[in-house]
């Protein structure tokens, strides 16, 4: 049994340990003091798929991600981990695009790369987190979707079985292939990146990469074309203008608060379950949590 | 963060002059680069490919191995019907490391590996042993397949080293309940099946490290009668995990507890001859000890680093009469000496390892065409460096990881002592370091003869010929008396013509030509990059003072009063 598998993948800002630097003073994400990352949970999506690889010979895995040129940079990550190559979707047409257009150009782009039996994705991403491109891509495709996986569970050629992490246990449902699957943060991290295809695939560049480079990749790339990683732009894809970039983002932003923590003084509990209990909701009632 | 990324000291080591001679021998001329997709172009895509290496294997210590230390530490490995069963965060760290191909590296790439110089490999070694010294013993031990490259049969080598690089763990096996320092007196018996055409392995094996390994490196009498080293070989035994190795028990250790270190008995155990009858001590064994011992010299510099860690850490955070405890004299100078020796035994260390890399390389080349004569000259020299420099690192670096471990704790004050802070794991697992793989004591035998043939004072003197910064002329003006001072003290000694009293001041002779070229090898590492200056000045007035001391001791000194030390 062979599969084709996409992943979709995002490269963001890392937000997780942001410093006093994060936010600029209009409010927006400071981009320049955040290093560029693998999100999280497309880390966990990967490793499930190369779990497949690993198990069944000849299955393919793909990553698939839409960003600026620099982006490529985590196609070759998913490469260095054992991934067998991805696709760049980049150009300013996709440019401000929010998470419907976002579906829409990756969904265009799946079309594209053809027989697809499965298409993994992170939950969400951690400069969103709204956990909407995955489910609005499938809907595209008009395929069945399983939200919230911890484990691939078994998969066959048909059929795909999925334990499930939600709030309050989890769940073990089946599915039919072709399906995509979003993968929780709870789920096995990614395995590490592996020597030998670290220095197979170093230069692997997308035709952007190459031509922003003093080095000459021509002689390089001719003897090598496995290095060559696809880089699409909006006229590689079947589409409509009107649904991409900023024209098919009907989510505006409306306001942006730089919310910056004042309080100074520290609070001291008993430990007490009612003290607890009134801690909680407090952090519940002033969004702390929740 | 990542151990290699945050430690700029291995990065510098990799832009020393001689990478170029190192890299261009092993690579022989970059011949590999059409048959290998990872194998490099030129000299700078292998500097790329060392580096991009040793920064997965710095994440990995960093995000995996160093966080499992202190589980390891507790939960150890068990004796689970005569086989071992290592602690959950062992297996952890190995399938991490197996699964990032991180094994074999610098084995050749036919055989799987990636046929990466020492260099890369020992500072591998070094960021291993910074997050857990006890595990870098497992890891490291991938040194057995290093010796069976080079003295086993070819259809040995295809059945066992691919195994290596797909991460099945290897032991050395030379240690038994009477056969400890002096191994001549191996007994464990290797018997010859002539119908079978294979050796049957029979007695007992003591303080093995990881002594159930996949594959095993076995040091056995095979000449029945002998009672010297002359008359053992060395065999290769795949653990078939079938009970004809049985592990009796796992020794309770002061530190290094991830570690498992096991007494075995071998009944019947089939195995392969490596090499040549008869060589295996006096040819084999020696072999793989100088490279065990360069591993322990990488061991002890993570070691000594992860003490400065925690020490420095420590001393920043921790506020005592209302400021930080770094700014009281008594604890910063205590911290630059622990930094200075770190970075003493450092530069010692690649230094070594450097010697190691270009003999090797000649000793590979040597395997498949004749040497020139000056090839065959630069590989004598080189490795009669090498077995100069080897005994002094592994000799220093480990009494300085202890004594920096050491320091780490007192810097920590009560809470040092506590099992709260990693300090005291650290010293635990720092006092193996002076001991196995050669004691410090032996190290100086081993040393002596290049004091008494004036190997160390020929290299302190190209030493003292190199281009180094201006501003350190002073110093090296305080290098050239201190050389003189142990000049004077080797001629004192040996005019004696008296055996007895050379090793009676051995250890005094050969720590002074060690602090000598430490402190050069730190001021011209000081003169490429400033980030050593404060490491070279602090590290010479030390030694100046260590060599004063010896050479007041050595002037001092009557033969005769050797007599007043002797005991019962």
């Amino acid at each position: 049994m062979s599969l084709n598998i996409i992943v979709l993948a995002k490269q963001v800002p890392d937000t997780r340990n942001v410093g006093k630097d994060a936010m600029k003073a209009d409010g927006t994400v400071n981009r320049a003091a955040l290093p560029a990352i693998y999100n999280p949970e497309d880390l966990n999506a990967l490793e499930q798929a190369l779990r497949i690889k690993t198990k069944f010979e000849g299955t393919q895995v793909h990553v698939l991600t839409m960003g600026p040129v620099r982006a490529a940079e985590i196609i070759r990550e998913s490469m260095y981990r054992g991934a067998d190559g991805g696709y760049l979707l980049s150009g300013r047409e996709f440019a401000g695009s929010d998470t419907l257009a976002t579906s829409y150009a990756l969904a265009a782009a799946i079309r594209k790369i053809g027989k697809v039996d499965l298409i993994l994705c992170g939950r969400q991403a951690i400069d969103g987190d709204t956990a909407q491109v995955g489910p609005q891509v499938a809907e595209k495709l008009g395929l069945p979707q399983i939200t919230y996986a911890e484990e691939i569970l078994h998969i066959s050629e048909s059929e795909v079985t999925v334990k499930r992490r939600l709030e309050k246990g989890i769940e073990t449902v089946k599915g039919p292939l072709p399906i995509l699957i979003t993968v929780n943060g709870s789920a096995a991290g990614c395995r590490p990146r592996h020597a030998k295809l670290t220095l197979k695939y170093k230069n692997a560049k997308t035709v952007s990469e190459r031509q922003a480079s003093s080095t000459d990749y021509t002689e390089l790339f001719e003897t090598h074309p496995y290095l060559d990683i696809p880089e699409w732009g909006a006229s590689d894809i079947e589409h409509e203008p009107q649904w991409l970039g900023l024209a098919g983002s009907p989510t505006k932003v409306k306001q942006i608060e730089s919310v910056v923590f004042t309080a100074k003084e520290s609070k001291r509990l008993t430990p007490a379950d009612n003290e607890i209990e009134d801690l909680i909701k407090e952090l519940i009632t002033n969004h702390t949590i929740g | 963060m990542n151990y290699y990324n945050n430690n700029p000291a291995l990065k510098f080591q990799l832009s020393h002059p001689l990478m170029q001679k190192i890299v261009t021998l092993k690579e022989q001329n970059f011949s590999e680069k059409d048959a290998y997709d990872h194998a490099p172009r030129d000299f700078e895509d292998a500097i790329d490919n060392y580096e991009r290496v040793l920064e997965i294997i710095g994440e990995i210590c960093h995000d995996i191995i160093a966080p499992n230390a202190e589980s390891i530490d507790q939960e150890g490995p068990q004796v689970i019907n005569n086989r071992v069963q290592y602690a959950r965060g062992t297996q952890e760290n190995h399938e991490a490391l197996t699964q990032a191909g991180l094994y074999g590296i610098s084995l050749p790439r036919k055989y799987g590996g990636l046929n990466f110089p020492i260099i890369p490999y020992v500072m591998a070694g070094e960021m291993v042993s910074r997050a857990d010294a006890g595990f870098a013993n497992i890891w490291g031990l991938q040194d057995c397949a290093e010796t069976i490259n080079e003295f086993a049969d070819e259809d040995i080598k295809a059945e066992f080293l691919p195994r290596v690089c797909q991460g099945e763990t290897c032991s050395m096996d030379l240690t038994e309940p009477d056969a400890g320092s002096d191994l001549q007196a191996v007994r464990l018996k290797a018997t010859y099946d002539e119908r079978e055409d294979i050796w049957y392995l029979n007695g007992v094996k003591r303080f093995i490290t990881n002594g159930d390994a996949h594959i095993k490196l076995v040091l056995a009498r095979s000449e029945e009668g002998s009672t010297d080293g002359r008359g053992l070989s060395y065999f290769v035994a795949d653990n078939n995990f079938d009970h004809t190795i049985k592990v009796r028990r796992i020794e309770n250790k002061l530190g290094i507890k991830g570690s498992p270190t096991c007494e075995l008995v071998f009944t019947n155990t089939p195995a392969k001859l490596v090499g040549t009858r008869r060589l295996g001590l006096i040819k084999y064994v020696m072999s793989l000890m100088n490279g065990a011992r360069l591993g322990v010299g990488g061991q002890s510099v993570g070691v000594s680093q992860a003490a400065y860690d925690e020490a420095l850490a420590y001393a920043k955070d921790r506020k005592q009469f209302g400021k930080a405890i770094i700014e009281f004299p008594a604890v910063y100078e205590m911290l630059s000496l622990i930094k200075a020796k770190l970075d003493a035994s450092r530069a010692l260390l690649y230094e070594t390892s450097r010697f190691v890399d270009v003999y090797k390389a000649y000793e590979a080349i040597e395997a498949t065409r004749k040497l020139t004569p000056e090839e065959r000259t630069d590989y004598k020299e080189y490795q009669k460096l090498a077995d100069a420099f080897t005994p002094v690192l592994k000799m220093f670096s480990s009494e300085y990881a202890n004594q920096n471990a050491y320091d780490s704790i007192q810097i920590h004050g009560g809470s040092g002592f506590m099992k709260d802070y990693a300090c005291e794991r650290i010293y635990r697992d720092a006092r193996i370091l002076t001991i196995y793989e050669g004691t410090s004591q032996l190290q100086t035998v081993a040393a002596i003869r290049h004091v008494t043939t004036g190997n160390y004072l020929k290299q302190i003197r190209y030493y003292e010929a190199q281009p180094i910064n201006p501003e350190f002329h002073s110093l090296r003006k305080k290098l050239i008396t201190m050389t003189n001072l142990f000049e004077t003290a080797t001629n004192r000694v040996l005019d004696a013509q008296n055996p007895e009293y050379t090793d009676f001041q051995a250890r005094r002779l050969v720590e002074m030509a060690g602090h000598i070229i430490m402190t050069y090898l730190l001021i011209i590492d000081a003169s490429r990059d400033d980030m050593f200056r404060k490491s070279a000045e602090i590290y010479q007035k030390f030694a100046e003072v260590e060599v004063r001391k010896h050479a007041t001791f050595i002037k001092n000194f009557e033969i005769d009063q050797i007599d007043k030390y002797k005991i019962g």
